[in-house]
Parts: C-alpha cells; structure tokens; sequence
C-alpha cells in the first residue's frame, strides 16, 4: 500500500494535501482496502463549516458505513461530484479521482499538527 | 416466455430459471366446471388491450418447479449454520403442533375474554415465567419483533424520564454494537453516543464514566455483549449508569448464552427486550412474524404498553387496559399470539434446569469449536473466554495469503455449509462470527471445523479455489458492490 510523502495523514485515515491555500482530503489507501467496496459517499454542501476532528461526511462499503472526519477546520468550498456516480473511485484512486472534498483552512497551521507519511504507517502499524 | 415446445429443464442445484422458462401456449394446471350461467362479455372499458404474461404451466411443472426452488434453500432443518441464535435457532416441531392446536389457531382477537380464558392463560404464564427468567417485574408480550421491542423499551425510558420532568435525551451505545441499537435510539427521538471497547474487547468503563452526567437517559448493552463476551464489570457499569440517574437497557440478542444462570434484573438492568426468535426458537420466516417481548422493573411498569393480561382474584383472566401514562399500543391486539404459544411451548418444554442446559450446551459448542479452529482463525480476544459464540479473525490469513473473510465465507457454501457472519463486529478486523448453538452434536461441530480449516489450507496452496467460490451454486458469487452502486428496486 501507498502513503505518499507530500501528504498529511490523520490518525482517523483521511489524508489532506495543502493546494493553493486549500486543503484537499480523501482517505488512505488503508482505509480503502479496509472498507471494501465503496457504494456510497455522503458529503455536505460547499459552504459547510467542518470541524477538525469532527464527522463532516460518511463512506458506505458493503461492509459498514464509516464517518469521515475533518482533518482541518474551515469550510467545504468544493466536493468530488464524481463520485455520486462512480464510488469506486475511492477505491480505485484514494489519493487521486477519488478524493472527497476541499477545505478552505480556517487556520493552514493545522496541517502541520497531522502525522507525516512515516508517522501515518508507525500508526496504522501499532494499530 | 417460451413459444414453442416444452422446456426440458431440471430445476435444483445447478438449475434455475423461472417459472415463466417452463411455459407452454395453451397449457393449464386446472380446468373450470361446465358453464352453467350465459356467456357475457367483458365490457370495453374493462377489457385488456393484450393477454396478461402469466405463465401457462401443468400442476406437474408447477409443483416441480416450486419444489426445485425449495429444494435449493439451505436451513437449520437441511444442515447447521454458524449464524446461531442472531437468525434463529433451530424449530423445535412440538411447538409447531402446539401453536396449531385448533383452540389456539381458530380464536379471535374480538372474541369475549370468557371464552378466551386458555390464551389468556398462557399469555399471563409465559409474562411471569420471561419476568422469572429476566429478573424483571412486568412485562409486555405486544411487540411483534425484536426492532419493535427495542422502540418499546426506549420509549418506556423516554416515558419514564419526561413523567419526572427530566427530558433526557443521550442514550450511550458501545461501539461493538449492532446497528439496530443506535437506529432504534434515533428512532425514539434520542442522541446515540458511542462509547469504546477496550483492548479486552468489553465497554471501556473509564470512558464510560467520562460520558456520564445527567444528560444520559440511559446506557443499552447486550450481555454477553456482541463480541460473545460476558461484561464482567457490569454491577460497576451500572451503578455509574444509575449513579447519574440513567437507565439500563439490556439488548436480549444474546439471552441464549446466560438462560437460566444469571439474569439482567440481578445485573442492574431496568428494561429487557427478548427476541423469542433467538432464545425461545420460534420461527422468524421473512423477518417476521416475531416477537419481541419487554419486561421491566416496577418503576417502569406504568409506563407499558396496554392491553395486558391480568389474574383476577377469581383465577379467571382478563385484559388490562392500562392508565393514562402507559405509552400506548404498539402493535393490534395482543402481538403475534402463534409466535407466543410457541415460545411459551419452548419454555415449558424445558422447564428451569432444560433451559439451565441450554445455555451450558451453547457455550460448550461454541467454545469447543472455537478451540477446533483457533489455529488457522485465532480469537479476536484472546484474553476472554467467548460464550455462546466466538469472534475470529482472518486477519492472519489475509496477510500471509491475500484471502478474505469473505473468500473464506463462500467457500464454506461449496464445503456444505452455511457461511458464517462476516465483518461483523465492526470494532473486528476481518472478523468471523460463529454461532453454533445448543442443537448441533459434537461430530456435527467437528465436520464445520474441518470445514473451516480447509478453507485456511487451500487459501495457502489453492487460494484461487477461494477467490472462484461458490461454484456448487444455482447463482456464482453475487457482485454485492455492483448490486448496490447500481440499485435497482423496481424490475
């Protein structure tokens, strides 16, 4: 499995990439593998305030239904609508087509405090 | 449908198709008796613009057709199945002869209590004979399933907080749990909050006090809880849950593991849903019709559903109609009342010291065979002894061999049998759920074992035997993530 180096990773499995003053997330390689199959992804409207470490949205495999949580506060200034119709996406391409939203980053600093990829793999590890 | 010729098709295993594939033009299963009134027509308005598609079939084609679909059902009475007492337990057919005994079967919800006496009876014996086994008070026999028995009693819980002035609204959920509880909870207009399980697999009691305060209404659990294990510290969970002012709610999903040793009234808990289904072996066809009986204790007792069936100083029976602060009816008339009589048969049939056996012959077939297959799928927590089920993880296997529990799951259906629950608990890696219950003998339990630890050999040496499985089946493996990304819900 696969943890680039330029990302931020949670110890929930979202990851965050700093883009422009924005912040895109989507979940780890792991989480995917983990969940199985994605059939679904609830995420909320452009303009939701998300806090960090609160559920902002859901990701349904066959197995469970999982919440998402917000790596950063801010608000949702964009959501991956692909993946109404194509889930799979999330699967597929965890840290690519298959991402789930992009933050406007109440506080940028925020990222800093994420684990870093070598961090991210000692976790899911130990875990 | 087929136009021409009649389709030679055997149907069963392997087979398939439908009944429209044995069609043929002309072909009837009856014939109607002479005319004996004038021919009419049917008027314009009425009249179809074209022949409706049904099927054109013998009795002969019919009846093999629908013995075939029959025949390629699996179930407790064709062979075991690992889920346990969370489907069903196996129908003992006493029951089923009692539940049609005419007196039972030919009442009338509407007939006078006088001439009822005999169901009303039974209603009355087996409320205080679930009360004796819960530890409970009261009991409403009325839910007609095990969902609605836990609406029931977080209702009661609602009812019993706003009657005080105290309109709690957090009901605590630990994370183990299945996902009725915290459905049912919205469902009752409460908050669910998770509390976590700890490395031991049980509630986490220094989380639980941190979530505690008067906000809680009250704490649902299921003990032994869903990982199959007994919460030993539930007289300290309790008084931290009763300590704040909650209520303890106690899921009867896994009653079957304690019948008759030990009883949530003693434990501390306040409400108890029972699914006659899981503990009293009454049949759950379809999801229903069921039974989801809920005792409680005397503080909540005002609260219950009406009616209920009372003893009057006579000895005779009559209903109750409840006062003002009961929540109301939750389903017509006194429940599934065929279900009842059969619990009620189960109950009786065993008698204290049967029912005693029961949850010892569970426990034992459970761990027995958590034994015969540790190696291949150790425990989840191995530091517990399971009781009437056990969690096991293909963790290992998964990553020494890249297969699943899923892969594994399948292949049991061409090896013979059921697959077990898989992924479930969440809170478990790769998990596989076993129940065999008290009714399956030791070379029974031998032969699933078997069967299982095959599945970890092949997985090692075969594993495209695994990934291909089912192949003894009417339908191959069914694409579940096709299925639900592309819902179809009209055909």
């Amino acid at each position: 499995m696969e943890y680039p180096e330029d990302l931020r990773y949670s110890r929930e499995h979202e990851w965050a990439r700093s883009e422009n003053g924005r912040i895109r997330v989507g979940i780890t390689d792991f989480a995917q593998d983990a969940l199985g199959d994605v059939v679904y992804v609830d995420l909320p409207e452009s303009g939701t305030q998300v806090t960090s470490g609160q559920a902002f949205g859901e990701v349904e495999s066959t197995k469970s239904v999982s919440d998402v949580f917000a790596p950063v506060s801010g608000s949702i200034v964009e959501r991956n609508g692909a993946l109404e119709e194509h889930p799979e996406l999330v699967n597929e391409h965890p840290y690519g087509d298959g991402w789930l939203v992009a933050i406007d980053p109440t506080d940028p600093a925020e990222l800093d405090a994420l684990l870093d990829a070598a961090a991210y793999q000692e976790h899911i590890s130990t875990s | 449908m087929n136009a021409v010729g009649a389709p030679i098709r055997r149907q069963g295993p392997g087979g398939g198709g439908t009944i429209l594939d044995r069609s043929v033009p002309g072909r009837r299963g009856w014939s109607l008796p002479p005319l004996d009134v004038p021919e009419a027509p049917v008027p314009e308005e009425h009249a179809r613009g074209r022949r409706p598609g049904l099927p054109e079939v013998g009795e002969v084609d019919l009846v093999r057709h629908y013995t075939g679909l029959a025949q390629m059902n699996y179930g407790l009475d064709t062979g075991m199945y690992p889920l346990g007492s969370c489907t069903m337990k196996y129908n003992p057919k006493v029951a089923e002869a009692v539940a049609a005994l005419p007196g039972f079967q030919r009442l009338h919800p509407l007939q006078p209590d006088s001439t009822t006496q005999g169901a009303l009876e039974l209603l009355w014996r087996l409320e205080r004979a679930l009360c004796e086994i819960t530890g409970m008070d009261q009991a409403t026999l009325q839910p007609p399933a095990g969902a609605c028995g836990e609406m029931t009693g977080l209702l009661l819980m609602r009812a019993f907080h706003e009657d005080r002035g105290d309109a709690r609204r957090r009901v605590i959920i630990p994370d183990s749990a299945h996902g009725t509880n915290p459905a049912s909870v919205r469902l009752a207009g409460f908050e669910a909050v998770p509390v976590r399980s700890d490395a031991r697999g049980l509630v986490d009691a220094g989380a639980l006090a941190k979530l505690a305060d008067d906000s809680v209404a009250g704490l649902m659990l299921t003990n032994p809880n869903t990982l199959g294990l007994f919460e030993e510290e539930i007289e300290e969970i309790a008084a931290t849950i009763h300590g704040v002012g909650g209520l303890l709610y106690y899921d009867g999903a896994n009653l079957n593991a304690i019948l008759g040793r030990c009883r949530p009234g003693d434990m501390g808990f306040d409400i108890v849903h029972i699914n006659t289904h899981k503990t009293f072996a009454t049949p759950h066809g379809g999801g229903g019709p069921g039974a989801g009986p809920v005792g409680v204790k005397d503080e909540l007792a005002a609260f219950l559903p009406a009616p209920t069936v009372r003893r009057n100083e006579d000895g005779g029976f009559s209903l109750d109609p409840g006062g003002e602060r009961s929540i109301g009816r939750m389903h017509g008339f006194h429940g599934n009342v065929g279900i009842l009589v059969r619990a009620y048969a189960y109950v009786f049939l065993h008698g204290a010291d049967g029912l005693r056996e029961v949850s010892e012959l569970a426990a034992l077939n459970a761990n027995y065979l958590a034994r015969l297959v540790g190696e291949e799928f150790p425990l989840a927590h191995p530091g517990m002894r399971p009781m009437h089920e056990f969690v096991a993880t293909a963790k290992r296997l998964r990553d020494a061999t890249g297969i699943r529990a899923m892969d594994v799951a399948k292949r049991l259906i061409d090896l013979g049998f059921h697959p077990s629950t898989v992924y479930f608990p969440l809170v478990v890696e790769e998990a596989l759920m076993v129940e065999p219950t008290e009714t399956e003998s030791k070379a029974t339990l031998e032969a699933f074992g078997e069967a299982l630890r095959r599945t970890a050999e092949e997985a090692r040496e075969r594993p495209d035997v695994l990934r291909e499985a089912p192949v003894t089946t009417p339908v191959r493996r069914l694409d579940e993530a096709r299925a639900a990304r592309a819902l179809k819900l009209r055909w």
